[in-house]
C-alpha cells in the first residue's frame, strides 16, 4: 500500500512538473517548436487509443483515421465563429439548423469523442465478430466510408473543400492537460479488471471466454474507448491545424499511429508515449531530406520532396523486421524501475545471475 | 418504385453500355483478386502490397513505352516479368523473415511494404498523374451496334478467361499446383511430405504478380491516369472480392470480382445521386457477406481449434 501511495504521489509531482514545463514552453519557445510539441502530445493520445484495441485487446483495427475525422469535424463544424461561417461555406450554404450553433472547444472535443464512440459501437457490432486480417480490412473500410460520407455531406461538412477559420489552438498547456487526463483515464482503465480482461482476450480468446469473460462486450468496450480518445485526438488535431479537410484523414495517416505503437511496443502505455515523441519529432526533423542538400557546392541529387516518406517507411519496415517488440515490448516504465536505476545506475549492465551478491 | 422507374428510363443501348463497363471492370477486379486469394490461401495473410504491385506494373509499362521506346507488345512481356520479380522480392524481403512470427507482425510488415512502395513511387515518379500511352487499336473507341466502347473492353474479359483457364490448369493438373494445394491445406504436413515450402510460396507470388501485371496493363489502357496511389482502392476492393468469393478459392475470387465490378457500375447507372458513394459499395458488401456467410460464396467451412 505504501508503495502505491508513493507511486501516485510521484506521478502527480511529475505531472505538475511537466505542466510547469508546458507553461514555460508556451511563453518561451517559438511557435514552430510549440507546434511540434503539440503534435507529439496529440499523436500520443491517438497512439494510446490505438494501443487499447491493437496492443491490449489484441484486435487489429485500422480505423483510427475515421474516428479522428469525426472528432475533427465536430470541432470544425461547431467552433468556427458564427460570423465567419458564410466565408467557409461559400459553395453550399451550411444547413440552417447548424448555422447558429456555437459550441466551446472543450465541449466539442467531448462531443466528438462521444460521437466517435457511438459510431464505433454501431460498427463494432458486426465487425468485431471478425478476427485478425478481416478485422483490419473491415475497420479500414469503415474509416474510408466515414471519410466518403463526410466528403458527400456537403451542407454539414462543406464536402471536399474542408472547413477553414477554426480558431487555431497552438497552446501547449491546453493540449498537455487533455493528454494528461486521457493518459490517466486510459491507465486507470487498463489497470482495472477491464484491462486484465482485454489482455486475457489478447492472449487467447477461447481460453478467455472459458474463464467467463464476455468476449463481445469487452471487445466492443475496447473499440469504443479507443474511438472516443481517437475522436478527442482528432478534434485537437483539427484545432491545431486550424482547418479540416477530408484528405487529412486518408487511411495512410493511420500508418503513423501504427508505427508509434509498433515502435513503442504493442501493449505498453509508456511505450506509446515514447513512440509518439520519437515518430512525430522524427518525421518533423526528417524534413531535411525533402530539401535540396549541397555539400561543398555540389548538389546531392537524391534529396528532393518525397525522400522523407521513403526513409520513414524504410524505418517502419526495419522496425517490424528486426525489432518486433519495440522499445518497451509489453512492459511499462514504472517508478520502481526508475528508482532502481537512480539507486544502481549500472545494475542493468550486470549479468542477471550476479545480481544480489 | 424508384428502381423500376430508373430501369424503365434506361434504354437498351444505355444498359448495354453499362454492362460492358461493368464486365470489363469486373474482369480487372477478378485478375487482381486472384493474387490476393492465392497468397491468402497459402500464407493466411493479406498481401497489402499487392495493390502497389499493380501500381508499379502500370509504371513499368508506361516507362517502357514512353522513355525506353520499346515496342508495346515487348513492353508488356517485360512488365509481366519485372512485376513477377518484384512480387517475389517483396516476399523474400518482407514476409519470409517473419514466417514464424505472430500474425499481426506479418500484417504490419505487409502494410509497411505497401507504404514503402507507394512512397518510393511518389519519390521516383513524382505524385503528378502521368498519362498511360495510347496503344494502337486497343485504346481506340469503336462502335458496336450503337454502343461506343474502347476496344480494350472487348479483350479484357477474354484475357481474364484465358488467364483463369491456364491458372486452373496449373493448380489442378500439374505437380507444382498439387504442391500449392497441399501447402494451403496444411503447411506443416506439406513440409514433412517433402514439399519445398519456400519455392512454392515464391511461385505463388510470381503467378499472382504476373496476373496483377496483366490486370495493370489493361487497367492502364482503360483508365490512363497513373498515380502512385492508383492501386489502393482497387486493391481493397479486390481483397473484398476475394473474401466474397471465399478466400483461398480462385473461382470464387473471379466471381467476387464480377459481382463488385458490375455492382459498382450498375449502382451508379441506376442511382446517379449515389455516385459519390460508389467506393462504399464494396465495403458494405464485405460487411454483409461476413455477417451472413463468413466463409464466402464458395468457401469451405472451418472451425477454430484450441
Amino acid at each position: 500500500m505504501n508503495k502505491d501511495k508513493r507511486n501516485i504521489m510521484l506521478t502527480l509531482v511529475a505531472l505538475v512538473v511537466l505542466f510547469g514545463v508546458a507553461c514555460f514552453a508556451q511563453t518561451e519557445i517559438d511557435s514552430y517548436v510549440r507546434r511540434i510539441i503539440n503534435l507529439c502530445l496529440i499523436y500520443a493520445i491517438i497512439g494510446l487509443s490505438m494501443n487499447i484495441t491493437n496492443g491490449f485487446a489484441g484486435q487489429f483495427s485500422l480505423g483510427q483515421a475515421g474516428f479522428m475525422a469525426i472528432g475533427a469535424y465536430m470541432v470544425g463544424i461547431f467552433t468556427v465563429p458564427v460570423n465567419l461561417r458564410a466565408d467557409v461555406f461559400y459553395a453550399t450554404p451550411m444547413h440552417p439548423w447548424l448555422v447558429n450553433i456555437y459550441i466551446p472547444l472543450w465541449l466539442a472535443l467531448i462531443l466528438g469523442g462521444v460521437l466517435a464512440a457511438v459510431v464505433a459501437g454501431l460498427i463494432g457490432t458486426p465487425v468485431l465478430r471478425l478476427r485478425g486480417d478481416y478485422l483490419a480490412i473491415a475497420t479500414l473500410g469503415f474509416s474510408e466510408i466515414i471519410r466518403i460520407v463526410i466528403t458527400n455531406a456537403t451542407s454539414i461538412t462543406n464536402g471536399a473543400l474542408g472547413i477553414k477559420n477554426i480558431p487555431p489552438l497552438n497552446d501547449v498547456r491546453y493540449i498537455f492537460l487533455v493528454t494528461a487526463i486521457s493518459y490517466i483515464i486510459i491507465t486507470l482503465l487498463l489497470n482495472s479488471s477491464y484491462g486484465r480482461a482485454f489482455k486475457a482476450i489478447r492472449e487467447d480468446e477461447i481460453a478467455a471466454e472459458a474463464m467467463g469473460i464476455g468476449l463481445f462486450y469487452h471487445k466492443n468496450l475496447a473499440f469504443m474507448v479507443s474511438a472516443f480518445f481517437a475522436g478527442i485526438g482528432g478534434g485537437l488535431y483539427g484545432a491545431l491545424l486550424g482547418t479540416v479537410d477530408p484528405k487529412n484523414f486518408l487511411f495512410t495517416i493511420t500508418y503513423n499511429f501504427l508505427l508509434i505503437i509498433v515502435l513503442g511496443g504493442m501493449g505498453s502505455i509508456t511505450g506509446s508515449m515514447f513512440g509518439a515523441i520519437i515518430v512525430t519529432a522524427g518525421l518533423e526533423y526528417l524534413r531535411l531530406f525533402d530539401e535540396p542538400l549541397e555539400i561543398m557546392g555540389v548538389a546531392i541529387p537524391l534529396f528532393r520532396p518525397g525522400l522523407r516518406m521513403v526513409v520513414f517507411s524504410i524505418l517502419l519496415m526495419i522496425c517490424v523486421l528486426f525489432w518486433r517488440h519495440g522499445i518497451m515490448g509489453t512492459n511499462e516504465l514504472t517508478w520502481e524501475k526508475i528508482l532502481n536505476f537512480v539507486k544502481h545506475p549500472l545494475a542493468g549492465f550486470r549479468k542477471k545471475g550476479v545480481q544480489g551478491k | 418504385m424508384e428502381i423500376f422507374q430508373a430501369i424503365t428510363n434506361m434504354t437498351a443501348v444505355g444498359l448495354a453500355q453499362h454492362m460492358v463497363n461493368g464486365i470489363s471492370l469486373g474482369s480487372l477486379y477478378a485478375l487482381i483478386a486472384i493474387g490476393y486469394t492465392m497468397v491468402y490461401g497459402i500464407l493466411l495473410m493479406i498481401n497489402f502490397a499487392h495493390a502497389d504491385i499493380v501500381m508499379m506494373a502500370c509504371y513499368f509499362a508506361l516507362f517502357g513505352i514512353t522513355t525506353f521506346h520499346i515496342p508495346w507488345y515487348l513492353t508488356f512481356v517485360l512488365t509481366i516479368a519485372l512485376t513477377a520479380l518484384l512480387g517475389v522480392t517483396i516476399e523474400r524481403a518482407a514476409y519470409r523473415p517473419l514466417r514464424d512470427a505472430p500474425k499481426n507482425s506479418v500484417l504490419i510488415s505487409a502494410i509497411g511494404a505497401s507504404f514503402l512502395l507507394e512512397n518510393l513511387a511518389t519519390y521516383v515518379f513524382t505524385g503528378r498523374p502521368l498519362h498511360f500511352p495510347d496503344i494502337p487499336f486497343l485504346s481506340s473507341m469503336i462502335s458496336v451496334g450503337g454502343v461506343q466502347i474502347q476496344a480494350i473492353c472487348l479483350f479484357i474479359p477474354i484475357v481474364t478467361v484465358v488467364c483463369l483457364t491456364v491458372l486452373l490448369h496449373i493448380v489442378n493438373h500439374t505437380k507444382t499446383g498439387m504442391a500449392m494445394r497441399a501447402v494451403s491445406k496444411d503447411y506443416e504436413i506439406a513440409r514433412v511430405m517433402g514439399v519445398n515450402i519456400d519455392n512454392i510460396i515464391s511461385i505463388t507470388f510470381a503467378i499472382g504478380s504476373s496476373l496483377a501485371a496483366i490486370g495493370a496493363i489493361m487497367w492502364g489502357i482503360r483508365y490512363p491516369g497513373i498515380t502512385p496511389y492508383l492501386g489502393v482502392m482497387p486493391g481493397l476492393k479486390c481483397f473484398i472480392a476475394a473474401v466474397i468469393g471465399g478466400i483461398g478459392n480462385i473461382k470464387g475470387a473471379v466471381i467476387g470480382g464480377f459481382i463488385l465490378g458490375l455492382g459498382e457500375i450498375l449502382i451508379v447507372a441506376f442511382f446517379p445521386q449515389f455516385s459519390g458513394y460508389r467506393d462504399a459499395f464494396a465495403f458494405l458488401m464485405l460487411i454483409w457477406i461476413l455477417f451472413y456467410k463468413p466463409t464466402g460464396l464458395l468457401g469451405e467451412k472451418t472451425t477454430e481449434k484450441v
